[in-house]
């Protein structure tokens, strides 16, 4: 089988963000870029697809100006087979990132699509459902564990009560959740390689969808400052402060 | 305006981030409908049927809901959509799982894990991890918005709503309920509790999570974890408080062994007192804790347990 993995640039997750002095945005100017960690984990189970003889082409494709090509080349160092760039400069809402992925499918008719479950930067967690939905295909969020059965697959899902697993028709859409898997790191010759592989570039105006903003972003404000606290020096103070002073305890 | 808000229930118990996510509706103005989409789920339309503000309660009752899978929720709720301005579900697993879903065959945008309503059609939610919050204007006709429940008060539930059944069902016949592996615990709901205890990785191994639970026992409260501790199988994922876990604001928050990661406190700082625990006393932990204490959290916690 064919399997589709949609990845995103978005700051490194170690990276402390700054709100911008006009409360425009956050700043992202010379910051530290990785590929979401979701992603990377969304790569590696794709990758384990490929090595257990499962699927047998693995395709990541990112939206984004052409600094994305760096995360499409980890990508294909991990282990993904080719690549594409949907080529854009704006910064597009869930729905609208959907639908470009939308057309992906249709062209390379993946029978399992992977992406990570949110984006470490927007926080949304919308993606996967959408193209879900345009698509038409069934989908398995939040997966700790994915297991192809025949023309289904059986995804173990990390819901607010535990644990679930559900049964999809194939194809299917997955996003995946932290513990899914370790993602590996990229071996030097595995770089080098990755080099050479098939990096297509695509315009986002070619494919004819209305990319017309559905947000507007009014304002960005850091959050409210905590004042600092203290520290107490045993057990006894700290029992005496949550008592009396800040009247959390009884 | 009226606004469908989508019941948050395991089939027989309403939960109380239904009554925050009404919460939210009241903010927003408008005639707000309560969905309760479930099998055997007639407690939970009874119990919905108090929450104020709420003047109406649909009640699809069948085995296609029981799951609330998102193949068949979604469907349902687009179909009713066309009578709503604004749809509404809580920002836990099962919203954030059928949501977007909705939003995409309506063909409008969605906005997740709202903390406040600035207008009818603007919302303010945290972005990077809460590091940033955004002020966010939906241009959509429709608004499809999931609530951080920890934003919102929860309204009372004086209320006496007229329950009406819905018969039509909505089965896409793509996806199916196979288990579940549901954690049992007698403590109260992380994500409800006044009080949360959670240890981190200083904990090294599940054993110890034990001594947490005397002193959850004395303060009635709920027991998290940190991602490391979840990673390392000291603990199952539905205990994680974090950027990809739950998000708590309790009244005391004490972390115990917690280093106190980026993606650690976008699920824990808006709580009202937070009390760190930890050996390291460089740990960020503390630039954010009201109290501190410096100290190996294996003689720290019996002698906690002791003087509560």
């Amino acid at each position: 089988m064919k399997v589709l993995v949609p990845i995103k640039r978005v700051i490194d997750y170690n990276v402390k963000v700054r709100v911008k002095a006009d409360n425009s945005n956050v700043d992202l100017a010379n910051v530290k870029m990785a590929i979401n960690p979701f992603c990377e984990i969304a790569v590696e189970e794709a990758v384990r697809l490929k090595e257990a003889g499962t699927a047998t082409e693995v395709i990541a494709v990112s939206i984004g100006n052409k600094s994305c090509q760096e995360q499409l080349r980890t990508a294909l160092a991990l282990g993904a087979d080719r690549a594409i760039q949907i080529d854009t400069d704006e910064n597009l809402d869930s729905i609208n990132v959907a639908k470009l992925l939308q057309k992906i499918v249709e062209e390379e008719q993946p029978q399992l699509v992977i992406l990570g479950k949110q984006s470490i930067d927007s926080d949304n967690n919308q993606t996967g459902q959408m193209l879900a939905a345009l698509t038409g295909m069934a989908q398995g969020t939040f997966a700790s564990a994915v297991t192809i059965d025949g023309d289904k697959v059986n995804v173990t899902r990390e819901v607010d009560s535990g644990l679930q697993t559900i049964s999809l028709n194939l194809p299917a859409i997955v996003t995946t959740d932290l513990r899914l898997n370790e993602p590996r790191y990229a071996s030097l010759p595995n770089i080098m390689k990755a080099k050479r592989k098939p990096l297509d570039v695509k315009s986002a105006a070619d494919f004819g969808i209305d990319l017309t903003a559905r947000t507007k972003l009014i304002k960005v404000t850091p959050p409210a400052e905590r004042k600092a606290g203290i520290i107490v020096e045993s057990i006894d103070e700290l029992v005496e402060k949550l008592k009396n002073e800040a009247k959390v305890i009884s | 305006m009226s606004i469908l808000v989508f019941a948050e229930h395991d089939n027989s118990e309403l939960k109380s981030d239904t009554l925050k996510t009404v919460a939210a509706a009241q903010a927003i103005g408008g005639d707000i409908h309560l969905l309760v989409a479930g099998h055997n789920c007639q407690a939970v339309a009874e119990a919905a049927s108090k929450v104020n503000g709420v003047s109406k309660v649909l009640v699809a009752d069948n085995a296609a809901y029981e799951h609330q899978l998102a193949e068949n929720v979604s469907l349902l709720v687009t179909e009713l959509a066309a009578d709503y301005s604004h749809i509404i579900a809580t920002a836990l697993t099962t919203g954030k799982n059928f949501m977007p879903r909705v939003a995409a065959l309506l063909d409008v945008a969605q906005i997740s894990d709202i903390i406040a309503v600035e207008s009818s059609d603007t919302f303010v939610r945290p972005i990077y991890a809460g590091n940033a919050i955004a002020t966010v204007q939906s241009l959509d006709s429709k608004k499809v918005i999931t609530v951080r429940s920890t934003g919102f008060d929860a309204v009372a539930t004086d209320g006496n709503a007229e329950i009406v059944a819905l018969d039509k069902v909505t089965d896409a016949g793509i996806s199916s309920h196979v288990s579940d592996e549901l954690s049992v615990s007698e403590r109260p709901d992380l994500g409800a509790a006044s009080v949360v205890i959670s240890g981190g990785r200083g904990m090294q191994n599940g054993e110890n999570f034990k001594l947490l639970e005397g002193i959850a026992d004395k303060l009635g409260a709920a027991i998290g974890a940190s991602r490391a501790a979840v990673d390392a199988g000291f603990v199952p994922n539905d205990m994680q408080v974090g950027q990809t876990g739950k998000i708590v604001a309790p009244d005391l928050y004490i972390a115990v062994g917690i280093s106190g990661a980026i993606q650690h406190l976008a699920g824990m700082k808006d709580s009202k007192v937070i009390v760190a625990i930890n050996k390291d006393a460089e740990a960020p932990i503390f630039q954010v804790a009201d109290y501190g204490l410096v100290a190996d959290l294996f003689d720290a916690l019996p002698e906690l347990e002791s003087k509560l």
